[in-house]
């Protein structure tokens, strides 16, 4: 009876929520007028609505899918919050779960004084008012932003048993709409010696980076939207640099100044951090491309499956840096075979793809893992082997193989295997 | 608030010919090189480009840091509930490497541009061009990347040569 409960809330244990989904489905009696027949009617079809909203807000009974933030205790605006891709379907991440990681706070920035520069290395620097990149031609694109430091708790020897997205949600997909950078480049005009671009945030830090200028040439926006509406304040409002596929440092927010120059200005934030240390004390610098990655978001760590035997669609997502995803398979053994899930359509360039398959459980012991193949080849490393390429102190840029071990009583449980 | 020009560009559309220079007007305010803007060469190269004058010694920093920065950092940077800044030089390649701006960092220019527009958190920018060459002085004087006696200004902040200079493999 209790495991039955947990389904209706896809296998999660929260009580609270399995009692609000007894009431509301309990079927209540009606008036005298229908009192004779057999039917009875939900509570919400006798009495009328609630109001219209000026802006709308998720049901209430969805109150427990949040960000997970986790902060620095002295600086509370350092840190990160988690998208709990555990709860989440689809491909597009909400607004308001979209992961977030700042280093000192939300900024609070009026778009009609904020301007956005180009100079440096160019014929004529140029000046940006917000009002006028809203006139340029908007060209929109589905992109992932991750982090660099996500899953990094993976590189840890006894693995966290935190909730998929609680782990590796500081990912997100969105469809961000904005100005071409190579738009505004060309108009300031690059001279040839011009080879990065150092990116600036008017955040309490000025967050600064150094980014390879044929790279915001190829494909690099100056984003304005977010899922159709407006940046959200923490995803950089009023104006953000997206670089598709590369690690989330160079995605930089609350844009204010792009300087060309001949050189990286090395920066904090690609010297100290998001440089992947090896094993012989050296450490590879500029890694910016995200590799090719999976999680199976549910049936995930934390859940308990309802039914056994029972069947239940192993769901999950990919996505990679360099391309499109071609091929995600998926083992209930561990990895000693392999079947191909089916993916979602569409299928874009360096965004979120879903995968799903059917799967019977008949109580016994599993291991449930992705691998995601994408069109330039790249297969998604096992654990073991990332380790052994890269050492456990690299930090950043984890990308293996996720493993959920579930148990005869169903209860699943993260393992490296 | 619309421009004839664009008027004229509508028509051309309506022409049916695409021509990518015609479809937006170049909207971007011309300025003058920024070289004189402070605000727009925040910035600080490995070369020393961007470092403002100024200067400070390893004793002021040391008062200052304990003022400032203690409180997160540690006793002489050996770190607190903010990461370590100085300790554990030569420890990347061994069984618990310690990354800190002294066994790690690259630059000792990151230091200056990384503390003027972060640190202290409760503060950014509200440290003085002398006061940001005392700290970087103190900080690297803790591993004896600098003597006790040291003084800090643009010309020699860049010609520090940190521990780990050559650690970096850039792609
Ligand atoms: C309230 C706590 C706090 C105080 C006070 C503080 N810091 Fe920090 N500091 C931090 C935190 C937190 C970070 C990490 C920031 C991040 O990751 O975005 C940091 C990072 C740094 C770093 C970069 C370290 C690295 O390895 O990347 C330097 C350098 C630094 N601080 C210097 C200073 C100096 C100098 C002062 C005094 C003027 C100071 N800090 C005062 C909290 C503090």
């Amino acid at each position: 009876m209790e495991k039955h409960h947990k389904s209706r809330r896809q296998f999660l244990q929260h009580s609270a929520l399995s009692g609000v989904a007894m009431m509301t489905s309990l079927p209540i009696l009606a008036s005298e007028l229908t009192k004779n027949k057999v039917s009875t009617l939900s509570s919400s079809m006798l009495k009328p609505g609630g109001e219209f909203s000026n802006y709308g807000t998720p049901s209430p009974y969805e109150k427990e899918v949040i960000r997970w933030i986790s902060a620095n205790s002295d600086v509370p605006g350092n840190g990160v919050s988690w998208t709990p891709l555990h709860e989440l379907q689809g491909t597009i991440t909400p607004n308001g779960l979209h992961y977030e990681r700042h280093h000192n706070g939300v900024p609070d920035i009026n778009p009609d004084t904020h301007n956005v520069v180009i100079d440096g290395l160019v014929d004529k620097p140029l000046n940006f008012s917000i009002h006028h990149l809203l006139r340029y031609p908007q060209h929109s694109r589905i992109c992932f932003i991750e982090c660099g430091g996500n899953s990094n708790e993976n590189y840890k020897t006894s693995p966290s048993q935190a909730s998929a997205g609680y782990a590796h949600g500081l990912v997100s997909n969105a469809e961000w709409t904005g100005v071409p950078l190579a738009l505004l480049l060309n108009e300031a005009g690059i001279q040839s010696s011009a080879k990065w671009v150092i990116a600036e945030g008017a955040d309490a830090g000025a967050l600064n980076v150094s980014i390879p200028i044929d790279k915001l040439l190829d494909d690099g926006l100056l984003a304005l939207y977010q899922n159709g509406e407006r940046l959200r304040p923490e995803n950089g409002y009023p104006v953000r640099l997206i670089v598709p596929g590369w690690e989330g440092i160079v995605n930089v927010k609350w844009l204010r100044q792009l300087k060309l120059s001949a050189s990286p200005a090395m920066t904090r934030d690609e010297t100290s951090q998001y440089t992947d240390l090896q094993p012989d004390g050296k450490a590879q610098q500029f890694s910016f491309e995200m590799q090719v990655k999976s999680l199976i978001t549910s049936p995930s760590v934390g859940m308990t499956l309802p039914d056994n035997p029972g069947t239940y669609q192993v769901t999950g997502l990919a996505w990679s840096g360099i391309g499109k995803i071609s091929r995600v398979e998926v083992s209930a053994d561990g990895g000693q075979t392999w079947q191909d899930a089916l993916l979602q359509e569409p299928i874009l360039d360096k965004a979120f793809t879903r995968f799903s398959i059917a799967w019977q459980w008949h109580g016994q012991y599993a291991i449930l893992q992705s691998r995601a193949t994408d069109e330039s080849g790249q297969i998604q490393p096992t654990r073991e082997v990332l380790i052994a390429n890269r050492g456990k102190y690299s930090y950043y840029h984890y990308n293996a193989i996720i493993s959920w071990e579930v148990d005869e009583l169903g209860d699943i449980h993260h393992v490296y295997a | 608030m619309f421009m004839p020009k664009l008027i004229m560009i509508i028509f051309f559309l309506s022409g049916s010919v695409q021509a990518n220079d015609e479809t937006y007007q170049a909207l971007g305010a011309p300025i003058d090189q920024t070289i004189s803007h402070p605000e727009l060469n925040l910035t600080i190269f490995p070369d020393g480009t961007g470092l403002p004058e100024g200067s400070g010694s390893v004793a002021q920093g040391k008062q200052l840091f304990n003022r400032l920065c203690i409180s997160c950092h540690g006793q002489g940077g050996r770190g607190g509930s903010a990461m370590a800044l100085t300790g554990d030089i030569g420890s990347l390649n061994s069984a618990y490497p310690e990354k800190t701006v002294n066994s790690f960092w690259p630059y000792a220019t990151t230091l200056f541009d990384y503390i003027r527009r972060s640190m202290p958190p409760s503060a950014p920018f509200s440290l003085s061009s002398n006061e940001i060459y005392a700290l970087c002085a103190y900080v690297l004087s803790q591993d004896a990347i600098l003597d006790e006696n040291a003084v800090l200004d643009k010309t020699t902040l860049p010609q520090v040569k940190m521990p780990n200079r050559d650690g970096f493999l850039p792609r």
